[in-house]
């Protein structure tokens, strides 16, 4: 290919991700609060434009036009260099995503690695930050973003790990592709080598939900401990940029969810179907953002878990059952298939 | 996880919970001395709301004492108003009508669901659960309304008069407290769905922020504490006052001592509340609402005196010194938060950062009750 269109088209998927990770980002806050708000019987943002619309442009309006404050004796560059080094990754993520068979910025054949590469990065800022903060609060914040993270990454790559196995590849365009076909060729399924295709689901699901540090799994920003961990300190954009990291992460999670176990952008219906048999974005974005609902959906529903309780879900029952589901699968595929 | 045994006081650094902190409420301040996540020492800093509410006593007269009552424990005020009219209708002898202690009987009781309903909201927000806070509210709006119509205010009550009440109720409160009782039920059943049964709630709760009844006793801790360690112990059965003879209900134990006792416990107190309102709208009488003859100038006779309620958050209590002027000689509040948070310190040793703040959250602490 020419160096040159390679160059443009690079440019406009470039584009097109950060301008898509803001709108996700923003709007995901919006679909947050009126959720929140239906869950409790409120009513949400509606003063701004129609249903509130507006609220996201008018929250990031605030938050750019906000003093940086930059506290005493905090770590100057570390600090700054915090906020940077959390969204840049997640916007990176984006970037190996297969939307549909031709929409996709870099078809490598590392796809699902280079994904949990930069999305590992995220720990790394989050625990600058806190430290670089010199809040004591954040401090613990970060140590336990740290051990959490550890704890989760280990079960969701050996989960992985058994998705790479049944599909061959680490492409995540065929990842989906060898779930080509109605809703039963799905990996969540126990009909496409992994008899354990339900359990293998849910783990990885809980998994991701821990990874994006979200509810109830939030110990990193736990409000009635720990203030608001590791962004304790941090105000105006710096605040913004890590909010926006979090959402950004929330649908790469629900990204990797549907393209890993719910079959990317095919439709759940034979293709023999008109209409509805056709396979296309519609059908990715349709199940991401059906995920990132149920994930708005248990953040308000449930209480946060504890640290200890938190790991020993992760030590005690994610790892062993990832480890059994990994060695089931093998031995499966290795004899049946 | 209760206790672990520590290696060094060395290794320890402290950390400043509160005043502003979400998890105390209010202007609470602890002072943590931790081991990591393990709290080697807490020590509650008081007084940040210190408004001398015993001194005032001292300086007004007995009649205008009476509103700083609902401004102590603010969420179940009328039951300090009733403890303070109680206590100078025992000074001077006057004899209540029946009907005005029944819509005592009732307005406390329905407060005192109003004040487990934001405890119940702040204790699962304590524990990062964001919902039950708005269904709660949501239920306490309708008592907040109910009372509204009858005293004349939303949250600092001062509707207990010496010898009586303000002003008589109708029946479309009556009638009102009869619909809220029938709903309340389905919402308690629908709380205990939501909350009780929820197993990440149920992992932080059991077994956790250990109150026996000798810590208790060593504290004077009453309430929820006390009757979640096994003790049946509640004023409006041990010292019965006003109606409450009359009414049928149960106090509610559990033998636990964990912060699952304390959440049952009260969630059952919430129960009995309704048990009682209804059996007092049943058999209200006709008649006065004030005494016929209370004197105008309060001047008690020369003495010691005391008299203590159930409150909202356990025994509240107030001793009053008389020299037989118009004015209180020393006035003593026996506020049930102030007990109550301290066996915080001797709780709390050991305990995990956000265990502790989940015990903290079970005892109901109300800030200006405790620094009055």
């Amino acid at each position: 290919m020419d160096v040159g269109v390679n160059l443009i088209q690079l440019a406009i998927y470039l584009g097109g991700f950060i301008g898509f990770a803001a709108l996700n980002a923003a709007y995901l806050v919006w679909v947050e609060r009126k959720g929140a708000a239906r869950f409790q019987k409120r009513v949400g943002p509606k003063e701004t434009g129609p249903f509130g619309l507006l609220q996201p442009p008018v929250d990031g309006i605030k938050l750019m036009t906000k003093q940086i404050n930059i506290p005493e004796g905090v770590d100057k560059p570390l600090f700054i260099l915090a906020p940077i080094i959390s969204m840049v990754p997640a916007i990176m993520c984006f970037v190996t995503v297969p939307y549909s068979n031709s929409i996709v910025a870099r078809d490598i054949n590392i796809g699902l690695l280079l994904i949990f590469a930069f999305a590992s990065v995220n720990i790394l800022a989050l625990m600058l930050a806190g430290w670089s903060s010199k809040n004591k609060y954040a401090v613990m914040s970060s140590a336990r973003v740290v051990s959490q993270n550890i704890a989760y990454e280990i079960p969701m790559l050996v989960i992985a790990i058994t998705i790479v196995m049944i599909s061959g590849s680490l492409n995540l365009r065929e990842i989906v592709d060898v779930q080509a076909g109605a809703f039963w060729n799905w990996n969540w399924l126990p009909f496409n080598g992994n008899f354990l295709g339900p359990i293998t689901f849910i783990l990885f699901y809980i998994c991701s939900l821990a990874e994006t540090n979200r509810a109830p799994f939030d110990l990193g920003e736990c409000e009635s401990e720990l203030v608001a961990g590791f962004h304790t300190e941090y105000g105006g954009m710096g605040f913004g940029l890590f909010f926006m990291a979090e959402y950004a992460n929330i649908v790469i999670g629900a990204s990797l969810v549907t393209i890993l176990f719910l079959g990317g952008w095919y439709s759940p219906l034979p293709e023999s179907i008109p209409f509805l048999g056709a396979s296309g974005i519609w059908w990715f974005f349709a199940k991401m953002y059906f995920l990132i609902w149920t994930v708005v959906w248990i953040r308000w529903t449930f209480p946060r878990m504890t640290v200890w309780g938190l790991l020993n879900l992760s030590w005690k029952i994610l790892i062993p059952f990832s480890l059994f589901n990994l060695l089931a699968s093998a031995g499966l595929l290795k004899f049946l298939g | 996880m209760s206790s672990v045994p520590f290696k060094d006081k060395l290794e320890t650094f402290e950390l400043n919970l509160g005043p502003q902190h979400p998890a105390t409420h209010g202007v609470l301040r602890v002072v943590l001395t931790m081991d990591g996540e393990y709290i080697y020492d807490a020590e509650p800093v008081i007084g940040y709301i210190h408004r001398m509410h015993e001194k005032m006593g001292e300086n007004r007269t007995w009649a205008q004492f009476l509103p700083n009552l609902g401004r102590l424990d603010y969420l179940s005020a009328l039951s300090y108003n009733l403890g303070y009219v109680q206590l100078v209708e025992k000074m001077m002898h006057i004899e209540v009508p029946e009907r005005a202690e029944y819509i005592r009987v009732i307005t406390t009781e329905i407060n005192r669901i109003a004040s487990h309903l934001v405890w119940l909201g702040a204790f699962v927000m304590d524990l990062g659960g964001f919902t039950p806070l708005l269904y709660a509210f949501d239920d306490r709006e309708e008592i907040l309304d109910l009372l509204e119509a009858v005293t004349g205010s939303r949250l600092t009550y001062c509707y207990f008069r010496f010898g009586g009440c303000y002003n008589d109720v109708d029946d479309d409160f009556l009638q009102g407290c009869l619909k809220f009782c029938k709903r309340f039920y389905n919402r308690i059943d629908m709380y205990h769905k939501l909350v009780t049964g929820n197993i990440i709630f149920r992992q932080r709760m059991e077994g956790i922020g250990p109150i026996d009844a000798d810590m208790c006793r060593r504290y004077g801790a009453t309430g929820a504490q006390l009757r979640g360690a096994g003790v049946n112990y509640d004023v409006r059965k041990n010292e019965p006052y006003s109606v409450y003879p009359e009414m049928d209900f149960d106090i509610p134990v559990y033998t636990e001592c964990d912060s699952m006792a304390r959440y049952m416990v009260r969630m059952d107190e919430m129960v009995q509340s309704l048990r009682i309102i209804e059996q007092a709208v049943a058999k209200i009488p006709e008649g006065p609402v004030k005494a016929a003859k209370v004197p105008k100038m309060i001047k008690p006779a020369p003495g010691d005196y005391y008299h203590a309620v159930e409150a909202g958050r356990g025994t509240f209590a107030i001793r009053a010194v008389s020299d037989g002027k118009n004015k209180a000689y020393r006035m003593k509040l026996r506020s049930p938060t102030y007990s109550n948070i301290s066996l915080f310190r001797e709780a709390s040793r050991g305990m995990l950062l956000s265990d502790a703040l989940a015990m903290m959250g079970s005892l109901d602490l109300v800030i200006p009750d405790i620094d009055r």
